[in-house]
């Protein structure tokens, strides 16, 4: 952000902790999380299975009570405010809850009288998103018969129904197919156009790369990295990432692949190897041989591009899936 | 975007109202069926052939009926709230559209209850002309104190509906079979339906024993103001006793329901 004047902050945590009930004192599902979204803004919020997210978007939509720390959407806080917050938010949930019972159209016709718009202009806003979501002909559907795809972006026209502030979106793209990704993506690109804070989770690192504009990256309920994507990619090591699977322990290994010309830097996991290199092709061979001469056999080597994607293996030493 | 006003409260409460009410009407012949088949077959076998074979005295419809209208009350209630309250937390997770309205999740809690009190009430509006029908004239029967037959009725639709609250959101979907039958059916037996309370003093160890149980007043207040010929509980101690009863399932079904709400 540049300029002088502070952006409206839209949503804002401070310390915030969960921990679930479990054995041990229990399951600690955030520990300790601040965040400042400014309005307007396409946040993500990107990170593995039980790394937080889906815990955040559950406090931030007042669905999950944080066992400490605070947290508010548009100013208005979500233990002692829920009403005031759940009126400012539009939510698409992981997996598509609509309203069985109903049909397409009545899931928006009701979803608008709980929220008090005016019958006429909720049918009015309702007939626009069918239209505007490729719905239009499946209005008086039962919601059963139709298809996942379709389900998803119900949710996204009811989350959108009553106008809503902010858009949390919570892995609106798991269960998709590739085309059905891309119709997603150019539908939260015109949300976000038209001036709407998006707060989406995901485990794809493409996903976040390509639409948001700020990155947060969870970890086991902490925050390891918050930037643009460029300037997050900017952060991960050098060069590509060079994944070179053993046989056994890699340690031995390592060290001598550390001194190869051209390996900016190397990790070891168990019997994984990662380094980074400027030019992987003229690498590899080393990295073999390294291997070798510490005694082991090399049983796959995989190569990725900088990307989120080494960022986040270079920050936990892990993948994201 | 400038934050909106908040949307009354009242206009939710509607809102939320109006969607189970269409709902209720869309499934309507299900509903009836469910809940009032049981009370229907068992009128059919003890209010019209056992008489007419000379098993059980013709009067007996007079201590039956009330207890059959309070049974449909019971059942339709109960179900109406947690059927639907299983299904919606459990598998579809539908409920977070509801949970996600502008509004307290008590009063999205005590919706439910008033729907659940307004299925009772048709349940009982149709049970009594069909019983009626199937067992000819009964003896005493009387609507003049119509006042107190729609407050016991109501009463007892909100504790029964207030039970289903808890149920649905107490018990383990897996689980809700099995504890309607361990629950409701000997609620449903040991609930004074198909006798007087007063006959229970040939067994006083029942007779105390079976007052834990909501049905009782809801039988013996149907009793006290649609036959109140025959012996019956006082109705204002009736009317105490289910208010207590619906403030004790309520507040313990809200809290149960609250849990499940909020991870």
């Amino acid at each position: 952000m540049t300029g002088t004047t502070t952006p409206e902050v839209s949503i804002r945590t401070r310390v915030l902790r969960k921990v679930y009930p479990g054995k041990a004192g229990g399951i600690v599902a955030l520990e300790g999380l601040d965040l400042d979204v400014p309005a307007g803004e396409f946040f993500g919020l990107l990170g593995p299975n039980g790394a937080g997210k889906t815990t955040t978007i559950g406090i931030l939509t007042t669905r999950v009570r944080p066992t400490a720390g605070e947290a508010s959407v548009g100013g208005a806080d979500v233990v002692r405010e829920p009403v005031a917050v759940k009126q400012r938010i539009g939510v698409v949930p992981q997996r598509p809850n609509p309203d069985r019972s109903l049909t397409v159209r009545e899931n928006l016709l009701f979803h608008g009288a709980y929220f008090g718009i005016p019958r006429k202009v909720t049918a009015e806003r309702a007939r626009t998103l069918l239209e505007t979501l490729g719905l239009a002909e499946r209005g008086d559907a039962k919601v059963d018969e139709i298809s996942g795809g379709q389900q998803q972006r119900l949710m996204i026209a009811r989350a959108l129904l009553h106008d809503p502030q902010v858009l949390f979106l919570d892995e609106p793209s798991v269960g998709l197919d590739p085309q059905a990704r891309l119709e997603l993506w150019e539908i939260l690109r015109r949300l976000h156009a038209e001036g709407r804070t998006i707060v989406m989770t995901t485990h794809y690192m493409e996903e976040a790369d390509r639409l948001c504009e700020r990155v947060a990256i969870m970890d086991r309920g902490r925050l390891l990295a918050l930037d643009s994507p460029a300037a997050l990619k900017a952060r991960a090591p050098g060069g590509t990432l060079i994944e070179v699977i053993l046989d056994e322990d890699a340690t031995a290994s390592a060290a001598g692949a550390r001194v190869l010309p051209g390996v900016l830097r190397v990790d070891v996991e168990g019997a994984v190897m990662r380094a980074y290199a400027e030019r992987p092709g003229e690498s590899i061979a080393g990295l073999i041989k390294a291997a070798e001469q510490a005694g082991r056999r090399v049983m796959h080597i995989a190569l990725s591009p900088p990307s989120l994607e080494t960022l986040f293996i270079s920050l936990t030493g892990r993948k994201l899936d | 975007m400038s934050p909106r006003p908040l949307v009354p409260a009242r206009r939710v409460f509607v809102a939320l109202l109006l969607r189970d009410l269409r709902v209720a009407r869309r499934e309507l012949p299900y509903f009836l069926v469910r809940t009032t088949l049981q009370p229907i077959l068992f009128v059919v076998v003890f209010g019209y052939l056992l008489p007419k074979m000379g098993f059980v005295q013709r009067g007996y419809g007079s201590a039956l009926l009330p207890g059959i209208l309070a049974m449909s009350l019971a059942l339709s209630s109960v179900q109406s709230v947690a059927l639907p309250m299983v299904a919606d937390f459990g598998w579809t997770k539908e409920i977070e559209d509801r949970l996600l309205a502008p509004a307290s999740a008590r009063m999205i809690a005590f919706e439910k209850v008033v729907a659940g009190v307004l299925q009772g009430l048709i349940a009982v509006l149709f049970v009594l002309p069909i019983a009626r029908l199937i067992m000819g004239p009964v003896a005493g029967l009387t609507l003049s104190g119509f006042g107190s037959v729609l407050g016991v009725t109501v009463l007892g639709a909100t504790a029964f509906s207030a039970l289903g609250l808890l149920m649905g959101t107490a018990i383990d979907p897996q689980q809700i079979g099995l504890m309607f039958s361990v629950i409701v059916a000997p609620m449903i037996f040991f609930g004074c339906a198909y006798y007087p309370w007063q006959g229970l003093s040939a067994v006083p160890a029942f007779k105390y024993a079976v007052l834990v149980n909501p049905l009782v007043y809801v039988s013996e207040g149907m009793r006290g103001t649609l036959t109140p010929a025959l012996p019956h509980m006082p109705i204002v101690a009736v009317l105490f006793a289910l208010a207590v009863i619906a403030v004790i399932f309520w507040t313990w079904g809200l809290r149960t329901f609250e849990r499940r709400a909020f991870g």
